[in-house]
């Protein structure tokens, strides 16, 4: 108002029209700009962002494959998949996740660890996934749910398949157990292969067989959104199942071992020389395998692990013992062999015996001795002299080389994990392990299975089996056949790996196989007995001192008088002419073989030869499992 | 100048209703371009659409109420719209203080009335009326004054705090000064001035806007927190390639990998599903309308006309190059909509509002006096 102003509208005009064209210009190259912006992303870098794209909505789901099933000769199942319900609360669902659990608690048990674990768990786990809050409902308790259930919206019932041992007290030293798999373990596996697993084999027939068993996992590619809820399945691969193992293993004869070792502590193993299939393995005392599958209790585990009689402790194949007078046949056999002695060669037991020029008294089992013997009435009598002579001229290095041939000193090869292999001493090894050589006395003492040699029940299982096949060893197997998805769903049988021992005269073995016979048959046989019309047995009994016990457990009175015992062996084959069972008992702490050792062996081969057609026996067991 | 003084009877009611032809073809092929997508957008909810369908019904009502207004009485109105608006910015702010956090409404019972939407009309408005009154190119004063004029309603809304609106109504009055013919001198040596005291500016931000500008430069550094908006809307815009993925079948939207994806982001939707073509054709109708609203501006009649058109239409595009840069990833995400196209409120009334102004400085450009 103060001042006029002065204005020029052309001018005023002209300057605004430049302006305009000049935002004009400015704004449409900003778009270019932009324009340029999304050919970069769109054109130029396509591909990168669909692949991101991609990757953002598909993810890839694992289906884990059902375990194979282990079927024992019968076809009866020692392993099995059995749905297990659990109850699952989705937080997302729940309104108030607090009050429902106390609900719940009403209508069914629900302890304060399961609740802790719950909540650990729901941290874990996105809001629409389902946190386990109670496993392994009882039946009862599911029906309890299943009434309720309109009142818990959100919480439901999941089933999950469980391995379950059916028979766990006849078959947890063989078939062993699957766990949760561990740190350690899952270094060594495919982890693509367990993505989805959460057991694997831990011991026995679950771990070396864990390959079959376990299955190919499957994949399911699912469109997930951006919170990872599953909307929909785009494409499926499903699982192949795990194969199912066919067994040697007789449920019956593995009931009848375990009932016949009774409380003792002990093991028995029975191999059919024909085949090398393990008809029975039986380890006592035995434990209840399905608690390792759901993850066994603080007190259970130690319970298991503390007991002075290690159920967990697989004597079968992990026991190493003294062989005793059972070495005795083997190294006759030796003898003959090597042409050392004749089966007409006497040698005169006055009660001991000593190397010439030494006083010690090397004493036989018999103080009074056993007059003239020959080697059929050494095996039979189980004259200690007898073999002492024996030993000390075949020497240590025949000795070891001969017995090193029925997989004495080294694993069978079994196809169970964890098997040691014993040890038959030679001069090298002395010379390595105790740095002094060898002395003379030390081959008399291993004439009769004392000293330095040791041998799993296993072993002298397999090599009894040997010398029953005159000399043909098949590596001991407990699966006989498998059936999946590489053989097509067949039932295929696995080849037997055979070696033979080489032999200079089949009257050797046919000498020793006598010998065997007269221990049962004779009158004065250390295990007659056992003696049967039914068919004919060949054994040999065995006792091994036990040396440890005297060395470390001196302090506790009450054990001592039992665990100073002798362990009782014995080792036997029949029918004689025709073998189909070749077997190996031990007792720990048993006494005398022939006395403790033997009937156990006896009823093993009576439920075998005897009542083998009976399959009812086996399907009225399984029909008393819950 | 030459114009039509024998409008045929069809034009006529048209031009009765001071309808701009071209403009509102433009603007009805972009709502309903816009419309499309949002169908998709909203995972097929006809609801939204439909609430959407009543918004724009609601913005045309009003571009045409405003398009009945003459220039003469926008030029009047100016100051009171401008100053009203101020003291409602004021009054938001103090009830801002008295509730929690950022408050940008007046809750006045009935209906929430947003001050900011105002004051983006009523400052280029009022920079308008003030230079038209003022020898041109303005002189240092004038410039100042005028400078004043643009900050204090931006920084009210700044500290609301609101950024994108700051933004929108800081340029309205700088575009108003820009075309009133300020020297090229004066408008570098602001930009020199203006990169100096950046820094300082970057100390006034608040936590959150300082936490965008950094996950605009480096969005990989925080892929699950700040930096997944960016991400995921790259993801969708580069995975739609040059033809789409098809309309409704995005992926990133429509698996709620895409956030805000019916609102600020409702671009990276249409990137998704329609591809580079389907950008070409909605940025077409983007230029077809600002070169439209450029034209209306060379043929106002007086200075008041031709500084607010230009200035209107050139906020509109600011509104598209803010809302494009930040869903592509050039710009911070500041909370600017992709202009008619985007689901919501206030800011498309405001928009149509900036038209009906625009069709009335048309309609009455051979009316006033020079």
């Amino acid at each position: 108002m103060s001042k006029t102003i002065f204005k020029d509208p052309r001018q005023e005009r002209e300057l605004f029209v430049r302006r305009i064209v000049i935002s004009g210009i400015v704004s449409v190259i900003c778009i270019i700009g932009i324009l340029l912006r999304l050919i970069w992303l769109q054109i130029h870098n396509y591909d990168h962002f669909r692949t991101k794209s991609h990757d953002n909505r598909v993810k890839l789901e694992p289906i884990p494959p059902i375990r194979g099933l282990i079927y024992e000769a019968h076809h009866i199942p020692l392993a099995e998949n059995v749905p297990t319900y659990s109850l699952e609360i989705v937080p997302e669902k729940v309104a108030d996740v607090g009050k429902t659990i106390d609900e719940l608690r009403a209508l069914i048990p629900i302890s304060d660890r399961d609740i802790r674990r719950f909540k650990i768990q729901r941290k874990r786990r996105r809001r629409f996934d389902g946190v386990p809050l109670r496993e392994q409902l009882t039946e009862e308790e599911i029906a309890k749910f299943a009434v309720n259930s309109y009142r818990f919206v959100g919480v439901s019932i999941n089933v999950t398949m469980l391995r379950h041992y059916p028979l766990p007290r006849e078959s947890s030293h063989v078939l062993g157990y699957v766990g949760s798999i561990n740190e350690r373990e899952l270094k060594t596996i495919d982890t693509s292969r367990y993505s989805g697993t959460k057991h694997i084999g831990k011991s026995g027939l679950e771990k070396s067989y864990e390959d079959l068993l376990h299955g190919q996992v499957g994949m399911r590619q699912v469109e997930v959104n951006a919170r990872g809820r599953v909307l929909q399945e785009l494409e499926a691969h499903p699982p192949q199942q795990g194969h199912n193992l066919h067994l040697y293993l007789d449920l019956n004869l593995q009931r009848e071992a375990d009932r016949a070792l009774g409380e003792e502590s002990g093991a028995l193993v029975a191999i059919d020389p024909r085949t090398g299939g393990v008809l029975a393995l039986v380890s006592k005392p035995s434990y209840d395998p399905n608690l390792f599958v759901t993850g066994i209790s603080h007190e259970s585990y130690n319970s298991l692990t503390n007991s002075p009689e290690r159920p967990l402790y697989n004597r079968a194949l992990r026991g190493q013992y003294p062989p005793g007078s059972t070495v005795k046949p083997f190294v006759g056999l030796a003898g003959l062999e090597a042409g050392i002695i004749r089966p007409t060669d006497r040698v005169f037991c006055p009660g001991y015996y000593k190397i010439p020029g030494q006083d010690h008294k090397y004493r036989d089992w018999r103080k009074t001795g056993h007059g003239d013997t020959n080697i059929d009435s050494a095996i039979t009598e189980s004259c200690d002299v007898y073999f002492y002579v024996l030993a000390r001229n075949l020497g240590i290095d025949s000795l070891h080389d001969f017995l090193s041939q029925f997989s004495f000193g080294k694993a069978t090869g079994i196809d169970l994990s964890g098997e040691l292999g014993g040890l038959v001493p030679s001069r090298e090894w002395k010379r390595i392990r105790h740095k002094t050589s060898w002395y003379p006395g030390e081959t008399l003492i291993m004439g009769i299975g004392q000293g330095y040699m040791l041998a799993t029940p296993l072993q002298l299982a397999s090599a009894t089996a040997t010398l029953a096949a005159r000399g043909r060893f098949i590596r001991p197997r407990v699966v006989r056949a498998i059936e999946g998805p590489t053989t097509g769903g067949a039932v295929q049988e696995l080849p037997m790996e055979i070696t033979q021992i080489s032999r200079q005269s089949d009257q050797n073995w046919q000498t020793i196989i006598t010998a065997m016979q007269h221990v049962i048959e004779s009158s004065r046989g250390t295990a007659k007995s056992i003696a049967t019309s039914a068919y004919h047995i060949a054994g040999k009994t065995g006792t091994a001192q036990v040396f440890t016990v005297r060395q470390n457990e001196e302090y506790d009175e009450n054990k001592i008088h039992k665990k100073m015992r002798d362990h009782a062996l014995f080792v036997a084959f029949a029918p004689v002419e025709d073998p189909r069972i070749a077997i190996a008992v031990l007792v720990e702490n048993g006494g005398h073989g022939g006395a403790v050792a033997a009937p156990i062996a006896r009823r093993v081969m009576d439920m075998h030869l005897l009542h083998e057609d009976n399959f009812k026996l086996g399907t009225a067991i399984l029909d008393n499992v819950p | 100048m030459n114009f039509e003084l024998n409008p045929t009877k069809k034009i006529s009611i048209i031009n009765k209703l001071h309808i701009d032809l071209p403009l509102i073809t433009g603007l009805l092929v972009l709502c309903g371009y816009g419309l499309t997508v949002l169908y998709s957008a909203s995972d097929q909810d006809m609801g939204m659409v439909e609430r959407q369908v009543l918004r724009l019904t609601l913005g045309f009502g009003v571009m045409l109420a405003i398009a009945q207004i003459s220039p003469v009485t926008l030029y009047r109105w100016s100051p009171w719209l401008f100053f009203g608006g101020l003291g409602t910015l004021l009054a938001v702010l103090v009830l801002g203080v008295i509730g929690k956090g950022a408050q940008r409404w007046l809750d006045l019972g009935v209906m929430r009335f947003q001050p900011s939407e105002l004051i983006k009309l009523a400052v280029p408005m009022m920079l308008s009326r003030y230079l038209s009154n003022k020898h041109l190119p303005p002189p240092p004063m004038t410039i100042i004054n005028a400078g004043l004029l643009i900050l204090v309603p931006t920084l009210l809304i700044a500290k609301q705090p609101d950024l994108g609106t700051a933004l929108l109504v800081a340029s309205s009055g700088i575009f108003a000064l820009f075309l009133s013919g300020i020297s090229w001198f004066i408008i570098t040596g602001f930009a020199a001035t203006m990169f100096a005291i950046a820094p300082a500016v970057w100390l006034l931000l608040h936590d959150y806007q300082r936490k965008r500008v950094m996950t605009l430069l480096m969005p990989e550094s925080d892929p699950l927190g700040a930096g997944y908006h960016i991400i995921q809307s790259k993801i969708a815009i580069g995975s739609g390639g040059l033809h789409g993925k098809g309309w409704l079948h995005g992926t990133q939207s429509h698996l709620d990998f895409l956030p805000e994806r019916h609102t600020d982001f409702i671009f990276a939707v249409l990137s998704e599903e329609l591809g580079f073509i389907g950008i070409l054709v909605l940025m077409a109708i983007y230029i077809f309308i600002i070169m439209r609203g450029l034209y209306i501006a060379t043929q106002a009649q007086d200075t008041f006309g031709r500084l607010l058109a230009g200035s209107l239409t050139l906020v509109f595009f600011v509104y598209l190059a803010v809302n494009t840069g930040m869903v592509t990833g050039v710009l911070p995400v500041v909370g600017v909509p992709l202009p008619l196209v985007s689901y919501g409120g206030t800011s498309l009334v405001t928009i149509m509002a900036s038209f009906g102004i625009l069709m009335s400085i048309h309609a009455h450009r051979k009316l006033l006096s020079v």
